[in-house]
């Protein structure tokens, strides 16, 4: 039976649960004369809540915990002469895999019985041939053991899958009437489902913070794996970029960071004057109606893709710089240049900056504003004494914010900056950033066990790290400039 | 104070008398919030160096009223006036009068202590610089200490003129914005319910310098306490649905007022 049926039958058990639980708390009540402690809903609610949440969290748990045990018996089956390494045994077992979905496609198509798997199994020179008439393309022969590892854990899957539902169906019936059998007027039915309802909620910020550990976990377990076959003093501190596809890399962050770092500097120096402008603009001078319109006109440019903009970098100001600056200038003849990305960058990361900065320039109590104004200032002395001194620190945060945007943005790089890693003051010469190269070692050729591939993990940590401890300082900042007002 | 004037008051508009001085001559002014008629008609004389109370119940006007005379309403957009001003015989809504120099002769204390995020010594400098007062760091200095000498803040501040003025009690919040409005040398002060948001000790403090800058300064306050308005000011102006109702001598409109709304309100009878 598959998953979602399975969640159906449950919904199903916990819809009958509620209406069951609802009447049962109505008759006890109409039978014993004793006032409900809570709505007859909330007494419907608690069944069909205990029928169907551990259910659903013993199903994920299963649907989790089963490939993994499957796997390693599987695993067990396959013996050292066709897997001498890791990487091997995964080739083999992905063989596996393949071979177990292809046979149940094979059955269905033939219309067979499992019987038949016998057959085929006796027959090994065809299996090959049988699979790929279902859409399975395999490397070469399948040895017998590989097949009967197939068929096992095809057996295995299925038998898990049998187990799962009986589990599921029965732990939600039980609890469900357990949970219906304890009805009583004086049940504090609201207090139990609104816990389970906060439960909930943990649960989901939950989902978001182990995401977040899981991405670290990920990235600094490859780092390490990095660091054992390059020295991390290298990466860090060594000033030439130069992957090989034979080995002897060098791999320094520095060009990288430089060159990630020069561009968001040039994207903040565009993004940070024009959109703390519009924020004041819109904010202490723009009328209410010029306002509706021109706050979501301004947003619309957070809503444009990235590579979208990578376009407009890489076919119109590109070779705009190059013609009317950088080659009249003599500075350069690249149509791609650490100016053209930061440029179009900027632009992108506007909308981040006015958008912030207005709602904080907003958040100015209006009597600061009204308290200078009475004491005969004009409207600019008004925001420049008063109110920016006061919106600071949440400028600042938003100011980060957008920095930390720059600092991991990729396309517009890709196509605006180049992708030479160098180490230069010149603007108009191409650069390229820690996120182009992530992308370029991963699309590389090169084995992905080797540094040339796992260095994109140790660049990779090292932007969050910096994206981190930047929206970590801007909620900070943001966070104590509100507490100034409260 | 000359009380013969106020026998002959009428129920909307009050003739001034020839013989008394006038500071702020209001005529037939009107204020619209866009399609409400916020205030209709209201003309009053207020006099030089005297406390004129503003009271009425919430959403009568008065302080739509009050905001009326240093063009604050200029900031709201909906926000309309007709009928004239006059300030020293001057009308202060004619298109040549620009309310940034209105605002440096009449200054405003606002019914929540509003201090800038500044120290004590910026919120209190802030008015003399925008204006160019003072030409030197000494004769700011003075502007600052005289100016919180008279607003009774300076034995209780002169210590920490650097720290920041949010950090002051309420009361004392409430007599820094007063310092800082008296910085700039006005003519006339108004306050918007100046002591609505402080306790009875720093309200008796506040009343008390009220009395003190009466000398020097013409003002207008505007309270919900009819006790206050009893004891701080010379005239009093009854509002009610955006009308002036009644406008007397204090002294007689706290005993036998002319017009029955006003001896209702004053009877806690509505409001």
């Amino acid at each position: 039976m598959n998953v979602g049926i399975i969640i159906l039958v449950v919904l199903a058990f916990a819809a009958a649960g509620y209406i069951a639980g609802k009447r049962q708390a109505l008759a006890l009540s109409a039978g014993s004369g004793m006032k409900l402690h809570s709505l007859s809903g909330y007494y419907g609610q608690t069944v069909a809540l205990f029928a169907a949440v551990p259910a659903f969290l013993l199903m994920i748990v299963w649907l989790l915990v089963q490939p993994v045990v499957v796997e390693n018996r599987i695993s067990g089956m396959i013996p050292e002469s066709l897997a001498s390494e890791p990487a091997a045994r995964s080739l083999v077992m992905s063989d596996v895999r393949r071979i177990a979905d292809g046979l149940d496609s094979v059955l269905v198509r033939g219309g067979l019985g499992e019987e038949a798997l016998d057959s085929i199994a006796a027959d090994t020179q065809n299996v090959r041939a049988r699979l790929a008439e279902v859409g399975i393309a395999l490397a070469g022969e399948v040895p017998p053991v590989v097949f009967e590892a197939a068929r096992s854990y095809r057996q295995s899957a299925k038998t898990g899958a049998l187990a799962m539902t009986f589990a599921v169906f029965g732990l939600s019936l039980l609890l469900g009437f357990l949970a219906y059998r304890r009805i009583d007027p004086q049940m504090r039915a609201r207090n139990i489902s609104e816990t389970f309802v906060k439960s909930l909620l943990i649960a989901s910020s939950l989902i978001a913070i182990l995401t977040t550990i899981g991405i670290v976990f990920s990235l600094v377990f490859e780092t390490i794996t990095f660091f054992k076959l390059y020295p991390a003093s290298e990466f860090f501190f060594s000033t030439v970029w130069n992957p090989q596809f034979r080995g002897g890399s060098e791999l320094g962050i520095l060009p990288l960071l430089w060159g990630t770092l020069y561009v968001s500097f040039i994207a903040l120096l565009v993004a940070v004057p024009i959109g703390l402008m519009i924020a004041i603009y819109l904010s202490e001078y723009a009328g209410r109606s010029m306002r509706s319109f021109a706050k979501p006109a301004i947003e619309m440019l957070a809503g444009i893709p990235t590579i979208v903009y990578g376009l407009f970098a890489l076919v119109t100001i590109g070779p705009f710089l190059r013609d009317y600056f950088a080659a009249p200038l003599g500075l350069g003849s690249s149509s791609s240049s650490v100016l053209t990305a930061g440029l179009v960058m900027g632009i992108m990361i506007i909308p981040f900056v006015s958008s912030l900065s207005d709602d904080i320039i907003n958040a100015v109590p209006q009597a600061l504003r009204d308290g200078s104004y009475g004491l005969g200032a004009t409207r600019s002395e008004t925001i420049k004494k008063v109110v920016m001194p006061a919106a600071l620190p949440g400028i600042v945060g938003a100011v980060l914010l957008a920095a930390s945007r720059a600092i991991g943005e990729t396309m517009i790089v890709v196509l605006g900056a180049g992708a030479a890693a160098k180490l230069s003051l010149n603007p108009f010469e191409a650069m390229t950033t820690v996120t182009v190269k992530i992308v370029s070692q991963l699309t590389g050729d090169s084995e992905f066990s080797s540094p040339e591939t796992l260095v994109a993990f140790a660049l990779g940590l090292t932007l969050f790290t910096f994206t981190l401890g930047l929206n970590v300082l801007a909620l900070y900042i943001v966070r104590k400039y509100r507490e100034q007002y409260e | 104070m000359n009380s013969i004037s106020s026998m002959n008051t009428t129920t909307t508009t009050t003739k001034a008398s020839p013989m008394t001085e006038t500071k702020i001559s209001a005529r037939s002014v009107q204020v619209y919030y866009g399609e409400k008629h916020a205030l209709r008609d209201v003309s009053i004389e207020i006099r030089p160096r005297s406390v004129t109370a503003f009271i009425g119940p919430s959403g009568c006007g008065k302080s739509t009223f009050l905001r009326c005379l240093n063009r604050m309403n200029d900031t709201i957009d909906s926000c309309r006036v007709e009928g004239s001003i006059l300030i020293d015989g001057e009308n202060i809504y004619d298109p040549k009068v620009d309310p940034v120099q209105l605002r440096a002769k009449v200054g405003m204390v606002f019914q929540k202590p509003n201090p800038f995020p500044k120290s004590i010594y910026e919120n209190v400098a802030y008015g003399p610089r925008i204006h160019g007062l003072a030409r030197k760091k000494s004769e700011l200095d003075d502007i600052v200490a005289s100016s919180l000498q008279k607003a009774g803040l300076w034995n209780e501040v002169k210590d920490r003129l650097n720290e920041s003025g949010t950090g002051l009690s309420g009361g004392q919040q409430q007599r820094l914005c007063i310092a800082r409005a008296v910085a700039v040398s006005p003519e006339i002060i108004l306050m918007d319910e100046p002591c609505s948001a402080l306790d009875p000790i720093a309200t008796a403090k506040v009343e008390e310098l009220i009395h003190e800058l009466r000398t020097n300064f013409t003002i207008v306050i505007v309270t919900h306490s009819m006790q206050q308005a009893a004891r701080v000011s010379q005239r009093t102006a009854m509002f009610h649905l955006g009308l002036l109702v009644e406008e007397n001598d204090t002294d007689k409109m706290f005993t036998n007022p002319d017009d029955q709304r006003t001896q209702d309100y004053i009877m806690g009878r509505f409001g």
